[in-house]
C-alpha cells in the first residue's frame, strides 16, 4: 500500500514535468541504443574477422612434424645411460610426413563425442606451369563433403562448384589470385609439375577466394584421390587429420590427449591463432568502454535533471515531510523517479538499438576480400541486451541516488519559513 | 482534570549561524483537548520557531515536548514523521498544496500515508471533510486551479483527514483578504466548538487572537502572557 502510494507520487511528479522526463529518458534511450548498436556491430565484425580464419581452421590438427628425434640413439644405449651425453649438430631425420594408421585414428576420433567431425587432408608442393614460367603453389587434397560440412569450404568457392572437385576426375579448384596469374578460366586445363618431377594436367572446376590474398595466390584444392595420384602415393596416405570440436575451448586439452594417444603431433586452434583472440578481445574492450561512457554521460544528464527537479519541488518535498512522509519515503520517491526513467528509457533504447542493428544488418557491404559477406555483419547476442538493460538501471540508480538523498534531507522548516 | 494533548517543558532554542542567538527561553505551557489556542507576538519573537519545534519538524532544541503524553524528544526521523502524519494536522500561511494532484488527492495524501483505511475509505473521508468545509465541488479540480481562500480550506481539509490530536497553523490567514480570513477563522472556530478539535494557531493578527479561547503571548523568546 505504502509502496503503491510512493509509486503513484513518483508517477505524478514524473508526468507533471513530462518534457524534462522525456529529455532525461531520451538521453538514456540514446545511449542504450548506441551501446547495443555499437556492441552488436563490433562483435559482428569480430565474428566475421575471426571467422575468416577460425571457421576454416581445424580446432585440433594431427600431423607429423619434421623435427629432430628427441631420443637420440646414444641416449637409448644402456652403456651410456649413467653418463650425460652431449650431442652436437643434431639434424632432423628423414621421417615420413604421413600419419601412421590414419584410418583407425580417424575412426577413433569420430567415435569421440566431443568431436563434431573429422576431415583428412594432404598437401602437395607443386609448380604451376604457365608457358615458360613456373609458379610455386600448394595443392590441398581434401574430402570435399566433410570439408564443406565442417569448415564451410563451399562458401569460399566463388565460381564453379566445390563438389566438382570430387566428381570430375583430375580436377582442381584454383585460388582466385593464382587463377588470375595463370589466366585460367573454368573448364581450362592447367599444367602442374610435382616436386618429384612428374607432370600432370588438371581441369579447373572452380575458383577459391578466402579473403586473404596471399593465400589465394598460392593455395588450390583438389580431391584426396587426385592429390595422392600427384604425389604417387597409395590411397591411405594422409598428412593431416583436421578435427572440429563441439566446444572450441576444449581444443588445448583434446590436442594434448590426442598427441599422446596417437603418437602424432597435435596443434590446437588457440596456439595456432593466438593473435586473433587478442585482437577480438581488445576490440570488444574498446566497444564496452565507449558504451559504458555513453551511459555514464546519460547518467549525468539524469543527475542534473533530478537535481533541478528537486529544487523545483522543494515546496512539495517540504509539504510531504510536514504531513508525515519520512526522509526515507522522499528518498524512495526520487529513486523510483530515477529508476523509472532508466527502465523506460533503457527499454526503449534496447528496442531502438535492435532496430539500428537490423538496419545495419541490411546495408549492402560488398568487398572482394570477403566473398561470403553481402551486408554489414551484426551479432544479435542477447548478452548485450542484458548488459545494456542492467547498466541503464545501475547508472540511473546512481544518478538518482545523490539527488534523492539530498531530497530526503530537505529541512521542511527552512522551506516553509523561507517564504 | 482535562486531557493534556500537548505539553512543552522548559524548551530552549539557540540559532548558531552566524552568531549564537537565544531564540526561545524556558518555554513551558500545556494545551488541553478541545482548546483553541493562539500564539501571538511581534515578528521575530520566536513564535514560528516554537511552532516548528512543537510540530516535531525542528528537533534541534533543549527541553522536552510531549504529545498525547508521549515524549517526542530524541525520536528518529521516521518515528517523528509517523507522529506528524497521525497526530498533527498542518495549515500554513502559503497553502502548500501539491500542484501535481487534484484537490481530492491532496486531501487524501496524508490518509494514504497513514495506511489505516483502504483507498476507498480515505477517499470517502476526504470527500466528507471537503463537504464539511463547503468545497466538495472542487474535489476533482487540479490544486493550482483553485483560488487562495479555497486553497486554505483544502489545506484545512487535508489537516483533518487523519483526525489529528492537534491542528497547527502558521499564520493561516496571513495571506488572505478580510473576507477569506474571516471564513477561515470561522471554520477553525467551528472545528473547535463543534468537533472538539484542538487548535494551535500562530498569528500576529491581534483581532484573530482575541477571539480564541487561550492566548499565549510571546516576546523575545519568552512567554509573557499565558
Amino acid at each position: 500500500m505504502n509502496s503503491k502510494l510512493i509509486l503513484g507520487l513518483a508517477k505524478s511528479l514524473l508526468l507533471a514535468r513530462w518534457r524534462q522526463t522525456l529529455v532525461a529518458a531520451v538521453g538514456v534511450t540514446f545511449s542504450i541504443a548506441m551501446f547495443i548498436t555499437l556492441l552488436s556491430f563490433m562483435n559482428g565484425l569480430n565474428d566475421l574477422l575471426d571467422g575468416l580464419i577460425l571457421n576454416r581452421t581445424p580446432h585440433v590438427r594431427l600431423y607429423n612434424e619434421v623435427k629432430p628425434s628427441e631420443n637420440q640413439p646414444v641416449n637409448m644405449s644402456s652403456e651410456y645411460k649413467a653418463s650425460y651425453n652431449f650431442i652436437k649438430s643434431v639434424k632432423s631425420g628423414i621421417s615420413r610426413k604421413e600419419l601412421y594408421n590414419s584410418g583407425p585414428i580417424m575412426q577413433a576420433v569420430r567415435a569421440d563425442n566431443r568431436v563434431v567431425g573429422v576431415a583428412p587432408k594432404l598437401t602437395a608442393q607443386v609448380f604451376f606451369n604457365e608457358g615458360t614460367i613456373d609458379i610455386t603453389g600448394v595443392i590441398n587434397g581434401i574430402d570435399v563433403e566433410e570439408e564443406s560440412r565442417l569448415f564451410n569450404f563451399q562458401d569460399y568457392v566463388t565460381a564453379g562448384s566445390a563438389i566438382d572437385a570430387k566428381n570430375v576426375s583430375n580436377s582442381i579448384i584454383l585460388g582466385k589470385g593464382l587463377a588470375d596469374i595463370l589466366v585460367a578460366d573454368i573448364g581450362d586445363v592447367v599444367q602442374v609439375t610435382t616436386a618429384q618431377g612428374e607432370r600432370f594436367s588438371l581441369k579447373v572446376v572452380g575458383y577459391f577466394q578466402s579473403g586473404i590474398q596471399e593465400i589465394d595466390k598460392v593455395q588450390s584444392y583438389a580431391s584426396i584421390g587426385t592429390t595422392q595420384k600427384l604425389l604417387g602415393q597409395p590411397a591411405n596416405y594422409i598428412t593431416d587429420i583436421q578435427v572440429k570440436l563441439r566446444d572450441l575451448a576444449m581444443a588445448p586439452a583434446v590436442a594434448k590427449e590426442y598427441a599422446q594417444l596417437f603418437g602424432a603431433d597435435a596443434e590446437d586452434i588457440q596456439t595456432a591463432n593466438a593473435q586473433f583472440e587478442t585482437g577480438s578481445n581488445i576490440r570488444t574492450l574498446i566497444s564496452y568502454a565507449v558504451g559504458v561512457t555513453l551511459l555514464i554521460v546519460a547518467g549525468f544528464g539524469i543527475f542534473n535533471i533530478l537535481n533541478m527537479m528537486i529544487y523545483e519541488k522543494m515546496d512539495s518535498i517540504a509539504i510531504l515531510k510536514a504531513t508525515g512522509f519520512s526522509g526515507r519515503d522522499v528518498n524512495r520517491i526520487f529513486l523510483v523517479i530515477a529508476l523509472s526513467i532508466g527502465f523506460f528509457g533503457g527499454f526503449l533504447g534496447l528496442l531502438i538499438g535492435f532496430g539500428f542493428s537490423l538496419i545495419i544488418d541490411n546495408i549492402p557491404f560488398n568487398t572482394a576480400a570477403l566473398p561470403t559477406i553481402k551486408t554489414y555483419p551484426i551479432n544479435y547476442s542477447p548478452v548485450f541486451y542484458f548488459i545494456g538493460g542492467f547498466f541503464s538501471l545501475i547508472t540511473t540508480y546512481f544518478a538518482g541516488y545523490f539527488p534523492a538523498r539530498k531530497a530526503s534531507k530537505v529541512d521542511p522548516v527552512e522551506i516553509i519559513r523561507g517564504k | 482534570m482535562q486531557d493534556i494533548i500537548l505539553e512543552a517543558r522548559h524548551i530552549n532554542k539557540q540559532f548558531h549561524d552566524p552568531v549564537t542567538v537565544q531564540v526561545l527561553t524556558d518555554i513551558t505551557f500545556s494545551i488541553a483537548k478541545g482548546e483553541f489556542v493562539s500564539v501571538i507576538g511581534k515578528s521575530g519573537c520566536g513564535k514560528s520557531t516554537l511552532l516548528y519545534i512543537l510540530s516535531t519538524m525542528d528537533t534541534d532544541y533543549d527541553g522536552e515536548l510531549l504529545i498525547d503524553g508521549a515524549s517526542m524528544t530524541g525520536k528518529n526521523d521516521a518515528a517523528l514523521a509517523r507522529i506528524r502524519n497521525e497526530k498533527i494536522g498542518f495549515v500554513f500561511q502559503f497553502h502548500y498544496l501539491l500542484n501535481e494532484f487534484s484537490v481530492l488527492r491532496n486531501v487524501m495524501l496524508p490518509g494514504m500515508k497513514l495506511n489505516k483505511f483502504s483507498e476507498q475509505e480515505v477517499e470517502h473521508r476526504a470527500l466528507e471533510r471537503l463537504k464539511m468545509l463547503g468545497i466538495e465541488q472542487l474535489a476533482h479540480k487540479m490544486a493550482y486551479k483553485v483560488s487562495g481562500g479555497e486553497k486554505q480550506r483544502v489545506a484545512i481539509a487535508r489537516a483533518l483527514i487523519n483526525d489529528p490530536s492537534v491542528i497547527m497553523g502558521d499564520e493561516p490567514t496571513g495571506n488572505l483578504d478580510v473576507k477569506n480570513s474571516e471564513m477561515v477563522f470561522d471554520i477553525l472556530q467551528q472545528l473547535a466548538a463543534e468537533h472538539n478539535q484542538t487548535l494551535l494557531i500562530v498569528t500576529h493578527d491581534q483581532s484573530f487572537a482575541e477571539k480564541t479561547g487561550h492566548i499565549i503571548e510571546m516576546e523575545d523568546g519568552k512567554i509573557i502572557r499565558n
